[in-house]
């Protein structure tokens, strides 16, 4: 689609939930796109799809929605790709949104690109911010280059973006607020092409990431497995979250669920530990609120120390051994006294 | 079984932090970055490579890139790849994710035939996840991304596990089919001395613009929805105090440190 006449064309957000569940992403998204409608003089619509999803609606309202198109529909109830896909694309034909937003979830990373391709448009993947710039155009930045870049979509219509949870924060609820919601009918039927036989949810290992008050993040200066080991014994002793650059990803060190930044986990711990990283700008924009922050890497050139408040500069293979030496003599005198 | 493995030469993820945004022009500087595969496309061609082993497969690598991606199409070729080409002509430059797919799309579409197209879930540089998923809209294809097993091959149906972030599910599909993969989904194998003798005996296949027959206005730059507006390096954001002393000496003050903290 093209950019045409779209003065008050709203903004959109998509929902995403997980067997019923809203995940908070959706909320902070229809909070963020209210500031955008708001720049815009619009309002912000939700598509929200699943299976008995109807008090999410009211709730999304008092997120900040104007409008909710609701499919609730048993043959809804689990993500399937074409049936989704189909029928955001047709309500984006019959709506005309001038933006829409996804999360970065695993959901929302497969159906936003279905989506854009399907209406031939631009999408920005795993966005730290948004703004709406002077030319009415919405400005979406992302990490890059031990820097920031700015992306614009300024012709095709709509503006899409993915956006990691954590980014925005979760809007304040006013109960009090109107908002219409509109029944999306079916059938909504697939090609047959493709079928979910089975969804499995697994408990996750360790001290959750994302609510850890202490995270240890380790990166390619690990090494080997050997000093990636050293790095998990001292998440492990300090009782932190385990998480990771993406090199760590590729070696095969660490799995992508602990890897931290633009495109994994948003986290915000009071202790942040940096281990063998770079500091890159993807890595570091997922860590917000931090009151300490630590880094240890063998180049005091890195980046990584203009982004902590204390630096190590040692080859962490060779400091990690001492260290965890100190920390469990620590523990013991501790235990001892 | 037809299988095309799409392949992006990207900047050694390990050296990457040498590209730099210029404070001063806001432009990029870019230090001699050797380019290699990107490493969720190993993941791509190794599984390819295994679907051969066990049945009767035609492996095609395809990759979009400056000529000197050649050599990253080359190395695909020695790895046991069976044909090689390279996508590559000055109008393709520029491209966004969306012209990227078009072209690696019409390009498979000109290939013909074609029951499965592979490649990573992401590419290390620009970590855009969207070009697996918009290739398969523009060929008509199913798509399953982020997949981290491939269970069951009947025929022309697969069954698949796809990552979730607390799980995954488990997928059943007809080819043909593009599948995005994740890491988990097998160990590449190193470059053997038989492959690259065997592969001296192979070339690559390069096509331009005009071999494609597409119109000039849906590649590079001209065919790309999103374009970058602004670069700007990132301020200091802390003031680092460094810790000093022996390595001894360093870790007591960090273990005081985390004691002041309260981690400890």
């Amino acid at each position: 689609m093209n950019a045409m006449n779209h003065g008050n064309a709203p903004v959109w957000v998509i929902a995403d939930q997980e067997k019923g569940n809203l995940l908070p992403v959706t909320p902070q998204l229809v909070g963020k796109a209210r500031g955008l409608a708001h720049e815009l003089e619009t309002t912000v619509d939700v598509v929200l799809l699943g299976d008995g999803i109807e008090a999410h609606a009211r709730s999304l309202i008092a997120a900040g929605a104007a409008r909710i198109f609701m499919g609730n529909d048993p043959e809804l109830a689990n993500y399937h790709p074409e049936v989704y896909s189909g029928v955001i694309v047709k309500l984006a034909h019959e709506y005309q949104p001038q933006i829409i937003l996804m999360g970065s979830t695993s959901v929302g990373r497969e159906l936003a690109p279905l989506v854009a391709a399907r209406l031939g448009t631009g999408l920005t993947a795993h966005c730290i911010d948004l703004g709406i710039n002077q030319d009415g155009i919405l400005d979406q930045i992302i990490p890059a280059y031990g820097g920031e870049i700015t992306i614009v979509c300024p012709e095709r219509r709509p503006q899409m973006a993915t956006i990691a949870q954590g980014v925005f924060p979760a809007p304040e609820l006013d109960r009090e607020r109107g908002g219409e919601v509109v029944s999306i009918a079916g059938p909504f039927q697939s090609s047959g092409r493709m079928e979910t036989l089975e969804v499995v949810i697994e408990q996750p290992e360790g001290i959750p990431l994302g609510t850890a008050s202490v995270v240890v993040a380790g990166g390619a200066g690990a090494g080997d497995e050997t000093g990636w080991n050293e790095i998990v014994q001292l998440s492990t002793i300090l009782k932190a979250g385990l998480g990771c650059t993406r090199p760590a990803v590729d070696e095969g060190w660490a799995d992508l669920e602990s890897m931290i930044g633009q495109s994994g986990k948003m986290v915000s711990p009071d202790i942040y530990l940096g281990i063998g990283l770079s500091g890159e700008q993807q890595h570091m924009v997922g860590i917000t609120g931090a009151k300490v922050m630590i880094a240890i890497n063998n180049d005091k050139k890195s980046p990584v120390f203009s982004q902590v408040d204390y630096g190590v500069v040692e080859d962490c293979r060779s400091f990690l051994r001492v260290l965890l030496e100190k920390i469990r003599e620590y523990k013991e005198q501790k235990a001892n006294n | 079984m037809k299988i095309v493995v799409c392949m992006k030469a990207v900047p050694d993820p390990k050296k990457a932090s040498d590209i730099k945004i210029d404070p001063e022009t806001k432009t990029l500087v870019r230090r001699d970055v050797p380019m290699v595969i990107n490493p969720l496309d190993r993941h791509a061609l190794e599984e390819a490579l295994r679907i051969k082993a066990e049945n009767d497969a035609h492996v095609t690598v395809l990759s979009m890139g400056p000529p000197q991606a050649g050599n990253i199409v080359k190395e695909c070729l020695a790895l046991g790849a069976d044909t090689g080409i390279l996508l590559s002509d000055p109008n393709f430059g520029g491209a966004d994710a969306f012209a990227t797919a078009y072209t690696l799309a019409m390009g498979i579409k000109k290939l013909g035939d074609v029951d499965v197209v592979l490649c990573g879930m992401a590419s290390s540089d620009g970590a855009t996840e969207w070009v697996g998923p918009e290739m398969a809209v523009m060929l008509g294809m199913p798509v399953v991304t982020m997949v981290k097993e491939i269970s069951g091959y009947e025929g022309q149906s697969w069954e698949v596990k796809a990552a979730l972030e607390n799980g995954y599910r488990r997928v059943k599909v007809q080819l043909p089919a593009v599948f995005t993969v994740t890491r988990d989904l097998n160990s590449p194998k190193t470059l053997s001395f038989s492959g690259i003798i065997k592969a001296r005996k192979k070339s690559i296949t390069q096509w331009g613009f005009t071999d494609l027959g597409v119109p000039a206005e849906t590649v590079g730059v001209k065919g790309s929805p999103t374009i970058v507006t602004e670069m700007r390096p990132v301020e200091n954001t802390r003031e680092v105090l460094f810790l000093t002393g022996s390595r001894d000496e360093k870790a007591d003050q960090l273990v005081q440190k985390l004691v002041e903290v309260g981690v400890l």
